[in-house]
């Protein structure tokens, strides 16, 4: 392993932090709050300084390896929301520095479990900071250092496929740094019209600004206690609504939409299965709560907010879904599983793995009707590589292990299975709210430390799609000689 | 007309060999000295040794001179380049070779491109031969005539068949439809049948008309007339491919038998729809595992005759009801007639067939009318589609009113669109498209066929 190119890695990921911390700075400033501008300061200069003491040694190779892109990514992330909690630490308002790593980890995966009882008190600056986090955990720090970084490698890309979700992340176009640029132009445009748009319906432009972050990274802070349900704005609601459904779309059919693809959109399976999940989803938990609504319409509102929420793992709430009938919260719970499409900025297992799940289950049932059958899994009409199925099959199953395993460590702290569940399913999956204690108007406050520490390395394994997280747990990885 | 055929393979050897005895000046290209040696000794024309995409070969052949180059190779890069360059040099007439699906798939703008005026994919002909028996499983074999408004459907007489045992006259009065018998093919003989003619069992009639006619009929004589449901392949070649690509959309389940790991893997891409099977298709336990006895239907398009013949045998034997067999050398003929493999298709001879067809057509600019040509019967007797034009004799004539040479018959008139399976009392009018059934070849006008040569009395 080569340890001076990953610290390398990670000096550049730091040394963009505090870029990125000085917009926080700012808004500090804006908003008169002094001793936060302080705070932001004194982490900007802690990271700058961190940073240069990672970059002081050139490596000797630059080439990365495949190992040694999982293990940057993961350790860069760790390294991420540690530093990323020090302005929650400093700014008093949080208990302890293990809260503001699960705050800091729970931003920059986008997931949006807090464990704040209350947040409207909050400076304007904290506030920003931790949606911003989620605008650049959703599209990824790396890809964005790759798109500003000076004379990459080309075996770069391995911080790529380590960090970008899905079974087989690839390049949009020939170069590297135009694919990251590219990415980040979509991505940046996007949040832009959202955040314009939801100041059109009445939105205040500071509330705009945090909730398109939030739902751009589909994260989930919210500036308000009562999340997007605050406002009462049904054009607001629905802007978000859409914009999360987006946002959970594989990036490349907005680069299809640009070249004017249709074709490969209509034929993009995903696509098809993520809208008749969603659509089928939206019907069922209208007609489950229909009882409990004034009118369809109501009905409608809020299933179709809440099922768009769970399932692109944004986790916004405008009911408290925890009220409803035993189906509606199940559907929920499977939505969670679910998640989006590979290639957003979505958590989860990801719908195109489902579909490979499905179609390798078919298989192997048509292959004991016909012992010699050769049939290989297609997506699209093309054929997936057999690596691609093992990789899919062995990820699911390492996602039930660390799921079974997390569920087993956070009932130590006693709470009911509901609760365990879903905290666990709520961090892995990046979405925020579980059900019952966790549930949309609960929080993660009365975990204990190792509990919440449990549920930060979930959160972490969830978006980097595990491998990266286990290579960095596994004690092979660390010799320095095989 | 002087014909370069470049590439002397299996077909390009059938080509020369039919295109020699039709009277055209052939001269083959060929790299290979021992093919061009073998032709020279069996036929006559003569050899050039050299590359298709040799301009001096090419000279040397007298390109400049020649009206058409067929280029037959084993690439279809050199088959194209070699039309591309004949072109250049001022060939009127090119037809190329080309198999691979990948090109087949843009076949009219290379054909545009190149300036082609014919590509023939003798696996996609096949295919196509292959799915239309299977639509019509009760047939041995069925050709499409005046753009596919027409058949001419060949089928065995079996034991219990009603019309067996009857003078034809007797068979077709009783039967509304209109349908003709044009050729009978009995043990080696190709007979031409009249009105006196008795049907025996182990006969091959060919019967001429209208496809809902000809379906009408053989419901009236009770053989089954609907496609096939399912089919096994054995042997998942190119021509697996396009047979399977065309005959999985309308709806017939297929499964692929084929040897190859790797070409599994291939279809399975290319086919979705279909079952594929890695496999030995002559290994039985195979084909219990694949259930043989509940197929309609196997075609064995390997590419060695000798496993066909032996897996349509099998196939015959666990009953089958229809087996079709590709076969390549042209002494199994005999051999799978005799074993009751009626259904068997020859790449080779397809597009032999395709391109003598089209001489044909190119001929008629010069002196012949003959539009469209088919082998039929195994090469032993054609069918031949003409215009009638002011110089044909016995125009408006009652047909019962003229002589024809023994061993002819008018099959059909296109009139305007409309068909007219013939009786006596029919007549040829100028323009129409007359088809002749004969079991004579190098007919090459109209007036031909007539006991008087056409010279008016």
């Amino acid at each position: 392993m080569n340890f001076r190119l990953i610290f390398r890695v990670m000096g550049f990921v730091l040394r963009c932090e505090a870029g990125l911390l000085a917009l926080p700075a700012l808004v500090s400033a804006v908003y008169g709050e002094w001793d936060m501008f302080l705070v932001f300061l004194g982490v900007i200069a802690f990271s700058l300084l961190a940073s240069g003491l990672m970059l002081l040694k050139k490596p000797s190779s630059m080439h990365l390896q495949a190992r040694e892109g999982f293990f940057a990514v993961a350790m860069t992330w760790i390294v991420l929301a540690c530093v990323g909690a020090f302005p929650f630490y400093f700014s008093g308002y949080f208990q302890g520095y293990i809260d503001c790593v699960f705050e800091a980890m729970s931003g920059f995966t986008t997931t949006g479990s807090t464990i704040l009882t209350e947040v409207e008190s909050l400076p304007k600056g904290i506030l920003f900071w931790r949606s911003f986090t989620h605008w650049v955990g959703g599209m990824g720090i790396l890809v964005f250092v790759l798109g500003i970084m000076p004379n990459m490698d080309p075996s770069s890309i391995q911080l790529m496929k380590a960090e970008s979700p899905g079974p087989a992340p690839g390049k949009l176009v020939p170069k590297l740094k135009d694919t990251a640029r590219l990415l980040y132009t979509i991505y940046f445009v996007m949040t832009a019209v959202q955040i314009l748009l939801l100041c059109m319906v009445g939105m205040p432009f500071y509330d705009s600004v945090i909730h398109a972050m939030g739902t751009a990274g589909t994260g989930g802070f919210s500036s308000r206690n009562l999340s997007v349900g605050a406002y009462n704005n049904v054009p607001a609601e629905m802007i978000i609504a859409v914009f999360m459904l987006l946002f959970g779309v594989n990036f490349n059919i907005y680069y299809m939409t640009l070249r004017r693809q249709w074709n490969g959109i209509k034929e993009n399976e995903e696509l098809r299965w993520y809208l008749i999940v969603v659509g089928t989803s939206i019907l069922l938990i209208m007609w489950n709560i229909l009882p409990m609504c004034s009118s369809v319409w109501e009905a409608f509102r809020y299933s179709s907010f809440q099922v768009s929420s769970i399932i692109t793992t944004t986790g916004y709430g405008t009911a408290d879904f925890n009220l409803w009938p035993s189906l509606s919260r199940n559907i929920l719970v499977v939505l969670m599983i679910v998640g989006a499409c590979a290639g957003s900025t979505g958590g989860g297992i990801k719908v195109s793995r489902l579909i490979i799940l499905f179609k390798s289950l078919k298989r192997e049932i048509s292959r004991v009707l016909h012992p010699n059958l050769v049939k290989r899994v297609k997506m699209e009409g093309r054929a997936i590589s057999d690596e691609i199925v093992r990789n899919t099959l062995v990820f699911f199953f390492a996602y039930i292990l660390i799921v079974v395993f997390s569920i087993l460590l956070v009932s130590l702290d006693g709470y009911d299975l509901v609760t365990s569940a879903t905290s666990v399913f709520a961090t892995i999956s990046n979405i925020g709210p579980g059900l019952e204690l966790v549930g949309p108007v609960g929080n993660f406050s009365m975990f204990s430390g190792f509990a919440k520490l449990v549920l930060t390395f979930c959160m972490l394994a969830g978006r980097l799609e595990i491998f990266p997280v286990l290579i960095v747990f596994s004690p092979r990885a660390w010799r320095r000689d095989f | 007309m002087k014909i370069i055929i470049v590439g002397v393979g299996k077909v390009g050897y059938t080509l020369a060999s039919h295109l020699c005895h039709e009277d055209n000046e052939v001269t083959l290209v060929d790299s290979h000295m021992t093919a061009l040696d073998k032709a020279q000794e069996t036929l006559d024309l003569i050899g050039i040794k050299g590359s298709g995409l040799s301009i001096q070969a090419l000279v040397e052949a007298g390109v400049r001179e020649t009206d058409l180059v067929i280029a037959t190779t084993s690439s279809d890069e050199v088959n194209m380049l070699c039309c591309l360059s004949a072109k250049r040099m001022g060939v009127p007439h090119t037809i190329a070779r080309i198999r691979n699906p990948e090109y087949s798939r843009e076949i009219s703008s290379l054909k545009r491109e190149i300036g082609l005026d014919m590509v023939i994919n003798p696996e996609q002909e096949t295919a196509a031969e292959i799915a239309r028996i299977l639509r019509f499983p009760a047939a041995i074999n069925v050709d499409p005539f005046a753009g596919g408004r027409i058949e001419l459907v060949a089928y065995r007489i079996m034991s219990t068949d009603p019309i067996k045992g009857r003078p034809l006259a007797e068979v077709m009065t009783s039967v509304k439809e209109k349908v003709l018998f044009c050729t009978v093919l009995r043990g080696d003989d190709v007979i031409i049948p009249d009105g006196s003619f008795v049907l025996q069992e182990e006969d091959i009639a060919h019967i001429i008309g209208r496809a809902s006619q000809i379906l009408a009929f053989f419901r009236r004589i009770g053989k089954e007339t609907h496609s096939v449901k399912n089919v096994m392949v054995i042997g998942g070649g190119r021509i697996a491919y396009y047979l399977c690509d065309t005959i999985a959309r309308s709806n017939i389940k297929v499964k692929i038998i084929e040897q190859d790991k790797d070409r599994c893997k291939e279809l399975d891409e290319l086919l979705p729809n279909c079952i594929i099977i890695h496999g030995d298709g002559t290994d039985e336990n195979l084909l219990a595992q694949e259930a043989i006895e509940k197929c309609e239907s196997l075609v064995s398009i390997t590419g060695n005759d000798e496993e066909n013949l032996i897996t349509a045998l099998y196939a015959s034997h666990m009953g089958v009801p229809k087996v079709v067999t590709k076969v390549t050398r042209d002494n199994y003929g005999r051999i799978m007639q005799n074993l009751k493999l009626d259904c068997t298709v020859s790449p080779k001879n397809i597009t032999a067939a395709q391109i003598i067809r089209f001489v044909r057509a190119l001929k008629n600019t010069i002196g012949s009318n003959v539009e469209t040509l088919y082998k039929i019967v195994g090469g032993r007797a054609e069918a031949l589609q003409f215009c009638a034009n002011e110089t044909t004799a016995h125009l408006n004539v009652p047909l019962k009113d003229i002589t024809f040479k023994p061993n002819f018959i008018v099959a059909a008139i296109a009139r305007k669109g409309e068909i007219i399976i013939p009786t006596g009392n029919d007549f040829i009018q100028k323009k129409d498209t007359v088809i002749i059934v004969s079991s004579q070849a190098n007919v090459v006008d109209l007036n031909d066929v007539f006991a008087d040569g056409g010279k008016q009395p």
